[in-house]
C-alpha cells in the first residue's frame, strides 16, 4: 500500500486537458506581465515617428539609441540620477545596519528595558499620525528640500527588524557566549561574529529597502519642491504629465543635434517618456532575479515558522 | 515604505508566538542583571523611532486650529472643533465626504473580494510540474510587483492612451474610428483601479501562500492518493483547506485596512475626468492639505481614519482571537 507512487494517475485523460489549459493560462500571465516591459524597451529604441503612433508591437522599427544620447541631455536627469543612486545606495546601507544592529540588539535579554523598547518600535507599524502632521514636522525638523529625507525617516523598520530577530534567534546561543568568554563587549560581538552570519537575512532586506528607496515617488512630491532633489521617478511622472512642453525642451537640449537629425530619430514626447521608463526600470529587470531566491527565502522564513 | 502592505503584519503575529518561548528561556538564563550600557546603543534608533512615529501625534493639535503655516501655531487662531463640525453640517462637505468613503469602501471591496485570487495562482501553479516553468512564471509574474506606480501609470499610459498600443491596434483592424479614452474617463474607476492592483500584486500575493505550500505535509497527499484522491480532490480537499489559516489572517488585515488605500496609485492615475470616483481617504487628505492648503481640514480627516484604523485592527485582532485562538498584532 505505502509504494503507491506519485505517477499512477498520470493517464487519465482529464489530467491531460487540466495540464495544458493550466499551462496556457499562466502563459497568458506570463505574457500580461512580461509584455509591457518588452514594449517599452523596443519602442524606446524605434524610430521615434513610428513609435509615437503605437506601431511597434513585437520587434523595433529602425533601431536607434539616439534617445538615449539625448535624454541624458535633457534639464535635470543626471542630476536625478544622481540623486536615486545615492539615496537608494546610503538608504540601503543605513536601513541594513540599522536593521541587523536593532534586530541583534533586542534579542539581548540583558538589554535594559528591552521588551518595552522592542514594542515602543514594533507597535509603530500599526498606527500613523498622518500626511499632515508627519509633513509638518519634517517642516520644523529642516528636512524638506533636504536630501536626508530621503534616509532618516526609513531607518528604523520594524518589519526587518523582527526578521532579523528571528533569524538571530534561530543561530546557536553558543556563538555568543565564546565571543563573551573570550572577552568580546557587545559591539564587537555583533561585528565580528553575527553581522558575518546573518548575510542571507540582511540580503533579504537590502534587496526590499533598496527597491522601495529606487521606487520612492511620494516623499518627492511632499518634502521637496528643490529641482536639484528630484528623483527619477519624479521626473518621469512630469514628463508624463507634461506632453507638449517636454518635445520642445528636447528641442532646446538636443540643439545642435536635433536641427540635423530626421524625423525617425527626433524626440518626441512618447520617445522621452518610454527611454526614462526603461533607465528607471532596467536596474529593477536586472537584479531583482538575481535576488529572487534570497526574498522568496526570506519571506518564507517570515510567513511560515521555521 | 511600501515593502507589502500585509506581508509585514502576518510575519510579525507568526514570529512573535515563534519568538516568544525562547525569549523565556533566555531571560530565565540572564537572571536579574540589567545592562543600561546596551540601552545606551539603541538609544539613537529610539530617538529616530520617537521624532518620526510618535512626535507627530503631538500635530493632531493643528486640527483644533486654523493653522496658516506662514504665521505658525501661535498666530493661527484657536477653533476647538470647527473642522470637525464643518464636516458634517455643511452639506457639500459632507456630499464630498460621503463620496471620498464610498470610493475608499468600493476600492477596498474590490479588493478584498478579488483576494482570492492570489491563492488560486499558487494552487494552480503548484500543480505546474515543470521546475523552469515555474521558475520564470514566477519571477516574470514578481516582476511589477517591483516598480513604482509612477511606471505603472506610464505603462497604463503608452498602452491605454488615445495614440497608444491598444487605440491603435483597435483602430488598425476597424473596430473603432475614434480611440477610446480608457483614462480620462470617470467611467468604471473602482474597477480599473482594482486590475492594475492585480496586475501589479498578483504573483507577490501568491508567494505566500506557495511558502506556506511547500510547508503542507506530504504524507496528506500521499494517503489521498491511496483514498483514490483526482488531481482536483487533492487540490480542493487539501492544498486549499490548509492555505484557510493564511488566507483568513490576511483577509483580516485587509479589513483592518479597509480605510488605508494609500494615496500614490490614485494620485498618478488622477485626472480632471476621474477625480469623482478616484478619490480615496489619503489622496483627499493630500489633495485638500497639501494642494488646498487647508492644513487644518486635512488634519482632522487624517486624524479620524487613523483613529478608526486602530480601532477596525483592535476589533479585528479580537474577532481573530476568538476565532483562532491566535491574535494577529
Amino acid at each position: 500500500m505505502t509504494s503507491v507512487s506519485t505517477g499512477v494517475r498520470r493517464g487519465r485523460p482529464g489530467d491531460m486537458v487540466f495540464t495544458i489549459v493550466n499551462y496556457a493560462m499562466f502563459l497568458l500571465l506570463v505574457f500580461l506581465c512580461a509584455y509591457p516591459f518588452y514594449y517599452l524597451i523596443i519602442n524606446s529604441v524605434s524610430a521615434n515617428d513610428v513609435s509615437a503612433l503605437g506601431d511597434v508591437r513585437w520587434l523595433p522599427v529602425g533601431f536607434h539609441l539616439n534617445n538615449y544620447k539625448e535624454v541624458f541631455q535633457l534639464d535635470g536627469l543626471p542630476m536625478a540620477a544622481v540623486v536615486s543612486v545615492g539615496r537608494t545606495v546610503i538608504g540601503t546601507a543605513a536601513t541594513v545596519l540599522a536593521s541587523a544592529f536593532l534586530g541583534f540588539m533586542f534579542t539581548q535579554s540583558k538589554m535594559w528595558g528591552r521588551r518595552f523598547w522592542y514594542r515602543f518600535v514594533i507597535v509603530t507599524m500599526y498606527f500613523s499620525a498622518g500626511l499632515i502632521p508627519v509633513f509638518i514636522i519634517m517642516k520644523n525638523l529642516g528636512l524638506t528640500n533636504n536630501f536626508w529625507v530621503y534616509v532618516l525617516p526609513f531607518i528604523v523598520q520594524p518589519f526587518f527588524i523582527i526578521l532579523v530577530k528571528t533569524y538571530v534567534e534561530s543561530m546557536p546561543e553558543s556563538l555568543q557566549e565564546a565571543a563573551e568568554v573570550d572577552g568580546a563587549n557587545i559591539v564587537q560581538t555583533f561585528f565580528r561574529i553575527y553581522l558575518p552570519n546573518m548575510t542571507p537575512i540582511l540580503a533579504t532586506v537590502a534587496i526590499f529597502s533598496a527597491v522601495a528607496q529606487w521606487n520612492s515617488f511620494q516623499d518627492t512630491l511632499i518634502y521637496v519642491t528643490d529641482q536639484s532633489l528630484y528623483t527619477l521617478q519624479y521626473l518621469l511622472y512630469m514628463f508624463i504629465n507634461q506632453a507638449n512642453s517636454l518635445a520642445q525642451a528636447a528641442q532646446n537640449a538636443g540643439g545642435n543635434l536635433s536641427s540635423i537629425v530626421s524625423a525617425a530619430t527626433s524626440q518626441t514626447p512618447t520617445s522621452i517618456r518610454m527611454t526614462v521608463s526603461v533607465i528607471v526600470v532596467l536596474p529593477i529587470i536586472f537584479i531583482y532575479p538575481l535576488f529572487q531566491r534570497f526574498f522568496v527565502k526570506g519571506i518564507m522564513l517570515g510567513a511560515v515558522k521555521g | 515604505m511600501t515593502v507589502s502592505a500585509v506581508l509585514p503584519e502576518v510575519a510579525a503575529t507568526e514570529l512573535e508566538q515563534t519568538g516568544q518561548s525562547k525569549r523565556h528561556q533566555r531571560e530565565k538564563r540572564a537572571g536579574g542583571r540589567r545592562s543600561y550600557g546596551m540601552f545606551w546603543c539603541i538609544v539613537p534608533f529610539l530617538v529616530l523611532v520617537f521624532l518620526f512615529s510618535y512626535f507627530p501625534l503631538y500635530g493632531w493639535i493643528y486640527a483644533l486650529f486654523d493653522y496658516k503655516p506662514a504665521l505658525g501655531l501661535s498666530g493661527s487662531e484657536f477653533v476647538g472643533l470647527q473642522w470637525f463640525e464643518m464636516l458634517v453640517s455643511s452639506p457639500t462637505q459632507l456630499a464630498q465626504i460621503a463620496q471620498v468613503l464610498e470610493n475608499t469602501l468600493a476600492i477596498s471591496f474590490l479588493g478584498i473580494a478579488t483576494s482570492v485570487l492570489p491563492l488560486a495562482f499558487a494552487v494552480f501553479l503548484n500543480e505546474v510540474r515543470t521546475p523552469w516553468f515555474r521558475n520564470a512564471v514566477q519571477t516574470l509574474t514578481t516582476l511589477p510587483n517591483f516598480i513604482s506606480w509612477v511606471l505603472v501609470y506610464m505603462i497604463a499610459f503608452s498602452l491605454f492612451s488615445s495614440s497608444g498600443l491598444v487605440n491603435s491596434i483597435l483602430t488598425d483592424s476597424g473596430l473603432i474610428t475614434a480611440p477610446i479614452k480608457f483614462l480620462d474617463t470617470d467611467q468604471h474607476v473602482w474597477l480599473t483601479m482594482t486590475l492594475w492592483s492585480i496586475w501589479k500584486g498578483l504573483g507577490w500575493g501568491a508567494i505566500i501562500y506557495l511558502a506556506a505550500i511547500a510547508g503542507i505535509d506530504q504524507s496528506l497527499y500521499e494517503s489521498a492518493r491511496i483514498d483514490g484522491a483526482g488531481r482536483f480532490q487533492t487540490m480542493w480537499y487539501i492544498t486549499v483547506p490548509q492555505l484557510m489559516p493564511t488566507y483568513l489572517v490576511l483577509l483580516l488585515l485587509s479589513v483592518a485596512n479597509l480605510l488605508n488605500n494609500g494615496m500614490e496609485q490614485y494620485f498618478v492615475f488622477q485626472n480632471a475626468f476621474n477625480k469623482e470616483h478616484i478619490q480615496v481617504l489619503d489622496l483627499y487628505v493630500y489633495n485638500i492639505g497639501m494642494t488646498g492648503n487647508n492644513l487644518s481640514m486635512a488634519t482632522a480627516i487624517g486624524m479620524l481614519k487613523s483613529i478608526i484604523s486602530v480601532v477596525l485592527l483592535f476589533t479585528v485582532n479580537t474577532i481573530a482571537k476568538r476565532v483562532r485562538g491566535t491574535s494577529i498584532v
